[in-house]
């Protein structure tokens, strides 16, 4: 009888923590779109009335505009930039049984396990000492080193996954090796490609300790200047941009669900 | 088929690109970092270690390190006592259950982090969620300072960092030989006594991986340190930040980031190495 009093008080304690932990994970996203139709003018909560007024105020606001603009400008370039590259690069190494190919993969990786404030703060000492001014291209420059292991990881994956007998084969039909790439290998690694852009691009939209020194006011971005406004008052308007990012990132999810199984393939990584 | 020297060299053709821009743009960085920090003044005079000596004669920069390493273990710790059970429900359930709890360690780990803490405000603050529910439930006279203070800190990034640790626990639970606990249950154990006994030291692997990820991220986390933290709490990210692009003082912020990245680094490579060492067999994770 003792034993049962004990399974049930683990199971409560378990069971417990666990719901506190489901709404850990959910209340931030909700009580962020909850707080943006607010009517008021600021975060009390629950919202006095509701209203769509600070979508509309967004609208007009072009100091938030334009840093949107340039986050999904140099996001786009970061994706692009470190997709083709890192691509190439994980086709290369994660079949390669050289030394070699483990110290560049090790290197390629390692901007994972570095704090990405000392990688932004390096680079701009080395702009600062070859006289390089701050622009959009150093600041994609910097994004992409920050991409490029997602890349490599989750590309690498597949590529892993693919059976080599399949290019042995095309390649002894007679076809060329830029065909056997087009028609064979690249369909075979469509997801680990579609997941690692889903995600650089993410991380490159999110990013803040790279911008944080890399960004001037010519290249100011989304995640900079939400954190200036919140750090001199709180403006309900970074709800609504709040709003805005949630929902796109979650038809983006969507989107990038049905093209490459995105969530097995963060699950992997 | 081509001889071996040529095939490896063909085989690392598309490496090179990759390879030229690192080193340009992070090898050469990093070396840069390096060497800036060994100089004496903001003006680059006079090698020397000063940076290093000035910053480990201070008591409050010493501080500041460690309250944000303190910070780290913290924040890794309550995620941690929160991931195993959400794991153990994860893998007691059905597919509904699974994928719901799938999508709400994805959900956080998809939204930006400037927005993660933003929420956090709206919590924590004067007017927020838990201050209104406690002052109309009558539980408090007056709103409780909430945002600005460490508690409140540990708390946000505590959610903020949740996927992290959920995410390898879950891993390695579900690797778990379920004839070992089924044994157990037949031998007479307690489902506490499994979970203490059998399942917790199977899956410390795990629970170690996600300990270091959460650690690194939680320290390093500038956003959610200044934001929920507030200017009165500095932190080693903060601190960087504010010796670079407020003094320019270029040696000492490069100093504080080396010192920084290998306090980071170092217990993360040697909790890890430990780990491996005296964990070794008990999973493959």
């Amino acid at each position: 009888m003792q034993r049962s009093l004990i399974d049930r008080v683990y199971s409560g304690v378990v069971g417990g923590i666990t719901g506190f932990g489901m709404l850990l994970l959910l209340a931030p996203t909700m009580v962020v779109l909850v707080i943006s139709f607010t009517g008021g003018i600021t975060l009390k909560f629950p919202p006095p009335s509701w209203s769509l007024r600070w979508y509309v105020e967004l609208l007009q606001s072009r100091e938030i505009i334009e840093p949107a603009l340039t986050s999904l400008k140099v996001a786009a370039a970061a994706t692009i930039l470190s997709a083709v590259l890192g691509g190439a690069a994980a086709l290369g190494l994660a079949r390669s049984k050289l030394k070699m190919a483990r110290v560049l993969d090790a290197l390629f990786m390692s901007p994972m396990v570095l704090p990405a404030m000392a990688f932004g703060l390096s680079l701009l000492l080395v702009f600062n000492l070859l006289g390089i001014r701050l622009s959009a291209a150093t600041l994609v420059l910097g994004h992409t080193i920050i991409c490029v292991p997602f890349v490599i990881r989750m590309v690498g994956a597949s590529v892993q996954q693919l059976n080599p007998v399949l290019i042995t084969c095309s390649l002894s039909l007679g076809a060329s090796r830029w065909y056997t790439f087009r028609r064979i290998t690249l369909p075979l690694i469509r997801r680990g490609i579609v997941a690692s852009c889903f995600v650089a691009f993410l991380t490159s939209f999110d990013n803040v300790p790279v911008s944080l020194f890399l960004a001037d006011a010519r290249t100011e971005v989304l995640p900079i200047k939400l954190w200036a406004i919140l750090e001199g008052s709180l403006d309900v308007r970074v709800a609504a941009v709040s709003g805005v990012i949630v929902l796109v990132t979650l038809a983006g999810l969507v989107c990038a669900e049905i093209f490459g199984g995105v969530s097995r393939q963060i699950g992997k990584g | 088929m081509n001889p071996a020297g040529t095939s490896a060299s063909r085989e690392m053709l598309p490496v090179v690109p990759l390879a030229a821009l690192f080193f340009a743009a992070f090898v050469l960085p990093l070396i840069a970092l390096v060497a800036v920090s060994l100089f004496r003044t903001p003006e680059f005079a006079d090698l020397s270690p000063a940076q290093y000596l000035r910053f480990f004669a201070d008591p409050f920069s010493i501080k500041v390190l460690t309250d944000t390493l303190w910070l780290g273990a913290e924040v890794a710790l309550a995620t941690l006592i929160l991931a195993y059970p959400l794991a153990l429900v994860y893998v007691a359930s059905g597919p509904f259950m699974r994928t719901l709890i799938t999508f709400l360690i994805m959900l956080p780990l998809l939204t930006s982090t400037v927005v993660r803490t933003f929420a956090w405000i709206v919590i924590l603050g004067r007017d927020g969620i838990i201050n209104s529910a406690m002052l109309s439930l009558g539980f408090w006279q007056a709103p409780a300072r909430l945002l600005y203070t460490w508690q409140g800190m540990v708390l946000a990034l505590t959610q903020i960092q949740l996927p992290l640790m959920a995410l390898p626990v879950i891993n390695s639970l579900l690797r778990l030989d379920g004839n070992l606990t089924r044994a157990a249950e037949g031998l007479g154990a307690s489902r506490a006594r499994i979970f203490i006994t059998v399942i917790l030291p199977l899956t410390l692997p795990g629970a170690i991986a996600g300990w270091l990820l959460v650690f690194a991220a939680a320290a390093t986390a500038f956003i959610t340190q200044t934001l929920v933290g507030g200017g009165r709490i500095i932190l080693m990210p903060s601190y960087i930040y504010q010796q670079a692009v407020g003094v320019q003082d270029w040696p000492f912020s490069a100093a504080l980031s080396l010192i920084f990245t290998l306090a980071v680094t170092g217990i993360v490579f040697a909790i890890g190495a430990l780990s491996r060492r005296y964990l070794r067999g008990v999973d493959a994770a």
